[in-house]
């Protein structure tokens, strides 16, 4: 137990992504104002709020498609504000989108391979004239992407279309397409929309197993407050693109003012 | 992977087959002169609906301006020749240099052209694809080269003034375009044919192609994943307008007049139905299409006025055929009986099929 309590504090020490003073404006809307977000290695950090609060704006910026109008975002000691999405990605975000954006027009194998596309170095030369780095590194591939396909229980359907999954399943080949691309940062958007109770409670799982054998640092934006308490170490809630409140799960949950935010008087 | 690999030498096979039946029929003098005189446009045809497929069916692009990279390969290729042809005697090493430049100048100019066009998408993208397409054709239109005692003479609009009336000789005459020298034989083609078509296979079938479809299905996703779009799109743009430059030298050089008036719009919708009514994305439909409806309307000629009334019908119904889900329906109920459930390969394969 206190073995457990040291390996956390050392883990506290380094911290994955540090967020200072974000600010997004469309026109004359505060879209994000003021935004400040710590996630520390091996974290699982939750961004709760109600609909319209700002929080997948906050993820579109941590990953490029915005760029904010002011602050900075650090990850893992790189500044990565106002880069382009894919060098963000290459920097070590990897993202899922609130709804689902697989390649439904390829396999399930096909998925998980455009998210390898960065790890091998075989060029376009190379691929049309079949020189034998390309087999030897299509074959790893074909190996790593069956091998993330079976951690979420869909190496049976590999040579399946995207689109002819199941809705469960295609929520995780996007996390898998996403842990492909081997990053350091992992961003949920909404991963338990449209789940029935089951399902969720084995996402949940799913979500743990990830961070733990991945060794994977976790942000997810949830609704569904089972998961966000289940899983969730500590959370920031926005309201109107403002910070409510941060701070351990369980005591930001009962704070009577996110209680407010979310009921209403 | 082993799948694709399979159907990709299906496809070959299928054209290689026939090529050579073809070429023994009409050698036996069963085809008649006419159809086999159908073959060498045939096999230039498909080169180009492949390659217009890489664009539409792979990268997911609609481009209008085929036509036009086609028109640069045919002329630079063509003038080349020209210009060669007392120096290089041997007609195959002068149409392999053409092929090569020819190929290398559709390159540039897909390149110059990808890089404003691809900055926009969709119904944008294949509007000023069109432009492009007609802007190359206008401009051919409008050159003029002579070759004369003191060198050759380029001019814009007009035929050149000043030269050596003696020994002038016009390569490129404006609207009357070139006339290059006969070089191209059928096995050519159909070599070139096949090295396009493996060329654009393997591409579909590695990190790039999965790139490109990765773009061509979603577009966020792909940049979320690390793929650099623009890099990728360009990629493919480039090597489609290559390969149509290619087919262009083979065109110009299989005829003996090509005047620039082919290369318009017309010409660039007509390879893009080759390629929607044989499947977006798939090869051997583009392959398919193209020889039947490049055959259709010779076939039918002796109807005379009603030939294209019959093309026109046959469109519809393979446009039908392949969309409307009524016809779907029906194929999948043929597909169910026994009959073709034990023709069928054990593992029920999934998508990509005739990829």
């Amino acid at each position: 137990m206190s073995e457990n309590k040291a390996l956390n504090t050392e883990k506290e020490t380094s911290v994955m992504l540090e967020v200072k003073n974000l600010c997004i404006q469309f026109g004359g809307l505060k879209a994000v104002d003021n935004f400040n977000l710590t996630i520390n290695k091996g974290q699982l950090y939750g961004l709760i709020g109600p609909n319209g609060a700002g929080k997948t704006t906050v993820f579109n910026m941590l990953t490029g498609v915005y760029k904010p109008t002011s602050g900075s975002i650090i990850l893992d000691g790189l500044n990565i504000t106002g880069k382009h999405p894919a060098q963000i990605n290459k920097d070590g975000i990897a993202r899922t989108f609130q709804n689902i954006r697989l390649f439904k027009e390829m396999s399930v194998l096909d998925n998980v391979k455009v998210g390898l596309h960065n790890q091998k170095k075989y060029s376009t030369i190379e691929g049309i004239l079949r020189l034998p780095r390309y087999f030897k590194e299509e074959k790893e591939m074909d190996e790593r992407a069956t091998e993330l396909l079976k951690v979420f229980e869909l190496d049976g359907e590999k040579e399946q279309l995207a689109s002819n999954l199941p809705y469960g399943k295609q929520r995780k080949l996007e996390i898998a397409r996403a842990l492909a691309t081997n990053p350091k940062l992992l961003l949920l958007d909404e991963p338990a929309a449209g789940m029935n109770p089951n399902e969720t409670a084995e996402l949940m799982n799913t979500i743990r197993f990830v961070r733990d054998n991945f060794d994977m640092t976790i942000l997810l934006i949830e609704h569904d407050m089972k998961l966000v308490s289940g899983i969730c170490e500590k959370v920031t809630v926005l309201n109107f693109g403002q910070e409510l409140a941060k701070g351990e799960t369980a005591e930001v949950l009962n704070d009577p003012r996110v209680i407010t935010a979310y009921l209403g008087e | 992977m082993k799948k694709t690999t399979k159907n990709n030498i299906v496809t070959c096979g299928i054209v290689l087959v026939f090529f050579i039946i073809c070429s023994i029929l009409s050698s036996a003098g069963i085809l008649g002169s006419k159809l086999s005189g159908l073959l060498i446009p045939i096999g230039i045809y498909i080169i180009l609906s492949v390659s217009l497929n890489l664009t539409v069916g792979i990268l997911g692009e609609l481009s209008l301006g085929h036509a036009g990279f086609m028109c640069v390969g045919a002329y630079v290729g063509g003038v080349f020749s020209i210009l060669v042809q007392d120096t290089v005697t041997s007609p195959i090493v002068r149409i392999i240099l053409a092929i090569i430049i020819g190929g290398i100048a559709a390159a540039i100019f897909g390149f110059l052209i990808g890089i404003p066009v691809l900055r926009l998408r969709g119904d944008y993208l294949a509007i000023v694809t069109l432009g492009f397409g007609e802007i190359i054709k206008s401009i051919a239109n409008n050159i003029y080269i002579t070759k004369d005692i003191n060198g050759v003479h380029f001019s814009f609009a007009a035929p050149v003034a000043d030269i050596d009336a003696a020994s002038a000789v016009d390569i490129f005459k404006g609207a009357q375009g070139i006339k290059a020298p006969q070089d191209t034989t059928l096995l050519l083609v159909v070599i070139v044919l096949m090295i396009s078509l493996i060329v654009i296979m393997n591409l579909v079938d590695s990190k790039t192609g999965r790139a490109c479809m990765a773009i061509r299905d979603n577009y966020i996703a792909a940049q979320s994943v690390g793929i650099n779009v623009t890099k990728y799109r360009l990629v493919a743009f480039v090597i489609s307008a290559a390969i149509a430059g290619v087919a262009g030298v083979l065109y110009s050089h299989s005829l003996a007049v090509l005047a620039p008036k082919k290369f318009d719009y017309n010409f660039s919708i007509l390879i893009l139905v080759f390629v929607v009514l044989g499947g977006l994305g798939s090869m051997r439909g583009s392959v398919i299409a193209t020889v039947v409806l490049y055959a259709l309307p010779e076939i039918f000629r002796e109807l005379g006025d009603y030939r294209m009334l019959i093309y026109a019908i046959v469109l519809i119904v393979m446009m039908l055929f392949n969309n409307a889900p009524y016809f779907i329906s029906i194929r999948e109920r043929i597909a169910a009986l026994p009959f073709f459930q034990k023709l069928k390969p054990k593992k029920k394969a999934v998508g990509g099929e005739s990829k």
